[in-house]
């Protein structure tokens, strides 16, 4: 007994910042509520309260962060909860992006003027084709538990952007994982198209997870501990073997790569952007990449900078393949949510350029995470655009029926077109300093080769977005084609945050890159 | 007996759940090969706890497991689901998403 109250006395509690993880703790604490509310609440209330909830939450952990932002706070971040969650500029940066991301994304999820009840389904347990089902496409009420499965969402990828060693990222992975899968399977149209994106990510994910946790033993193995900073301290003058080291490394990538659907990792990408709830792939396409990329980021800034001249070379082709295949692969979709998701995956070869140019100083850091946050805004307003050219039998989404858009909508197809511009890189848009200034600090850090085949293939990139653009304006409707919805308050919010975002970066984007620049990982 | 044995056992369970993963059209059985992966790793984390001498790897090995049981019940949901509508769990069978 004696001996316990001993030992117990040894254990000292693990100091916690709050303020600094005030926003994470924000967006979990209200996910819990939230579940209790779709408990406890009559039916036809919660979709009001959810969405308020949501909101309160995501302007409440918004305005923590800013607090703890101004604040008197160390300069280069501070280390918390035992040393398992970092809080520092980069951190800070990605939690902003990921908020305001998730607050336009949030928005789209809450739509119910685009299609009646909104893109989820009323109850999911019904089983498709069926007459209930049939009944209750027309319903007005969705399965509300969207909400508190986006809010787990958000706070796993809150914690995987700042999470300083790898079972808190692991964790983490899963958190923002597992209600993503869920969240693919629940589009009140075409659902087995959306369950069967549910079933593909489900069973890629978790084969992906199975590979970053290896990657993750055999780092605990080569090290003795998962600490981000254990690992580069183990890596920076041993004897031991660099097997454990690299077989770990490479095995941890994968799964990041994965998440991240850098090519050849993309697999699933396609299918799930298609089959999931159009909101949903807004949500993921912008955030996810943010999430991933950002613990991207870090694991290789701070684990893997002394070793990187031995894995450079393979994340350089990774990314030559990654950006190859979205271009090419892009040039034959027919459907604009493929086309879109196969642009994904050409943008997440050009983050990856940012993110291994390491050398001399680390402006590769802050030209992804400008990146990150360019691209998540015109992809969440480009999928915004997307659920609101309809026809009865849902969204139309195959390109032959946007031909001549521009003469039923000309607002819609103006929006869009500047969006596909801004994702292909066109000056005065938030996406052409996006890749200038993750071009030249690839170049400074000697990656010149790899530049120009970026250039080349953003240029083959252009050219599906063009023909898209052509499509809209130069041909004409056909006479049975989509009408273009008149959107509701949030949708059109939610369009209109991503677009002006898109046009103000392009015009004067040295405020974000100021802040992108102010700090580096806490290492 | 060194530990090396054992780190081989897992390396040789975790290449069976890849390559199960890989080979089977059942999503239940593909979804157990998974978890067989996962395992694998446990295996891994408290043999190098031993070889170590830290109780971390033993103490990520229950984090891994309560992952693995939150990923049967996600997991399990989905698939009843797709199940439930098609009458059968073959991964070969959900092929409207192509190209």
């Amino acid at each position: 007994m004696n001996l316990l109250v001993a030992q117990a006395q040894q254990i000292e509690a693990p100091e916690i910042h709050y303020g600094a993880i005030a926003p994470v703790l924000i967006v979990l604490g209200a996910a819990c509520i939230s579940v209790l509310l779709e408990a406890l609440l009559p039916k036809h209330q919660r979709w009001a309260v959810q969405l308020v909830l949501s909101l309160l939450t995501l302007v409440g952990a918004t305005g923590a962060l800013i607090l703890y932002a101004v604040s008197e706070r160390p300069e280069q971040g501070v280390a918390t909860l035992a040393g398992t969650v970092a809080v520092d500029s980069p951190s800070l940066f990605l939690w902003a992006t990921l908020l305001v991301l998730a607050f336009g994304s949030v928005l789209l999820i809450a739509d119910r003027s685009v299609e009646p009840g909104g893109a989820f389904v009323a109850q999911a347990a019904i089983r498709p084709g069926t007459i209930q089902d049939r009944a209750q496409a027309t319903k007005t009420g969705m399965q509300t538990e969207v909400f508190p499965l986006t809010l787990f969402a958000l706070g796993g990828m809150m914690t995987f952007v700042a999470s300083n060693d790898l079972l808190t990222m692991f964790i983490a992975l899963e958190v923002m994982s597992l209600p993503l899968y869920l969240l693919c399977g629940l589009a009140r149209r075409r659902r087995l198209l959306s369950q069967e994106a549910a079933v593909k990510y489900f069973l890629l994910g978790a084969f992906a997870s199975a590979f970053f946790l290896y990657g993750v033993a055999l780092l605990y193995g080569y090290a003795g501990s998962v600490k981000l900073s254990s690992i580069a301290a183990a890596a920076a003058g041993t004897d031991r073997s660099d097997t454990l080291l690299f077989a770990g490394f490479g095995l941890l990538v994968v799964g990041l790569l994965f998440k991240a659907a850098v090519g050849p990792f993309h697999a699933w990408t396609p299918d799930v952007y298609q089959g999931a709830p159009t909101p949903v792939t807004a949500f993921m396409a912008a955030c996810t990449k943010v999430a991933a990329f950002g613990g991207i980021l870090r694991v290789i800034t701070v684990a893997f900078e002394n070793t990187q001249w031995e894995w450079r070379g393979v994340l350089y082709g990774v990314a030559v393949v990654s950006m190859v295949i979205g271009a090419v692969l892009g040039l034959t979709q027919t459907d604009v949510k493929r086309m879109i998701a196969y642009s994904s995956v050409a943008h997440a070869g050009f983050l990856l350029i940012g993110s291994i140019a390491l050398v001399p100083d680390g402006e590769g850091v802050s030209a992804t995470m400008f990146y990150l946050l360019a691209y998540g805004f015109t992809t969440i307003a480009a999928f915004g655009i997307v659920s609101l050219v309809r026809n009865s039998d849902g969204e139309a989404t195959h390109l032959s029926q946007w031909a001549g858009l521009a003469k039923r909508s000309p607002i819609v197809a103006g929006v869009f077109t500047f969006l596909l511009l801004a994702l292909a890189g066109i000056p005065l848009t938030s996406g052409f300093i996006g890749k200038f200034v993750v071009f030249s600090a690839a170049i400074e850090a000697g990656l010149t080769p790899l530049v120009v085949i970026a250039l080349v293939a953003s240029a083959v990139a252009a050219f599906f977005y063009l023909r898209v653009i052509v499509l809209m304006y130069f041909s004409d409707p056909a006479p049975d084609g989509p009408t273009v919805s008149v959107p509701g308050a949030f949708t059109t919010i939610a369009i209109t945050l991503g677009a002006v975002v898109t046009l103000v970066l392009g015009l004067w984007p040295t405020f974000v890159l100021d802040w992108a620049g102010t700090g580096t990982f806490l290492s | 007996m060194t530990p090396t044995y054992y780190l081989l056992l897992s390396a040789l369970l975790f290449s069976i759940g890849a390559v199960g993963v890989l080979v089977r059209r059942n999503a239940i059985v593909v979804f157990m090969c998974v978890e067989l992966m996962l395992n694998a790793v446990n295996l891994t984390l408290v043999t190098f706890a031993r070889i170590n001498g830290s109780l971390d790897g033993q103490v990520m090995a229950f984090f891994v497991m309560v992952v693995a049981a939150a990923e049967v019940v996600v997991g399990l949901a989905i698939i009843m689901s797709i199940f439930r509508t098609r009458r059968s769990a073959s991964v070969d069978d959900s092929s409207l998403l192509k190209y």
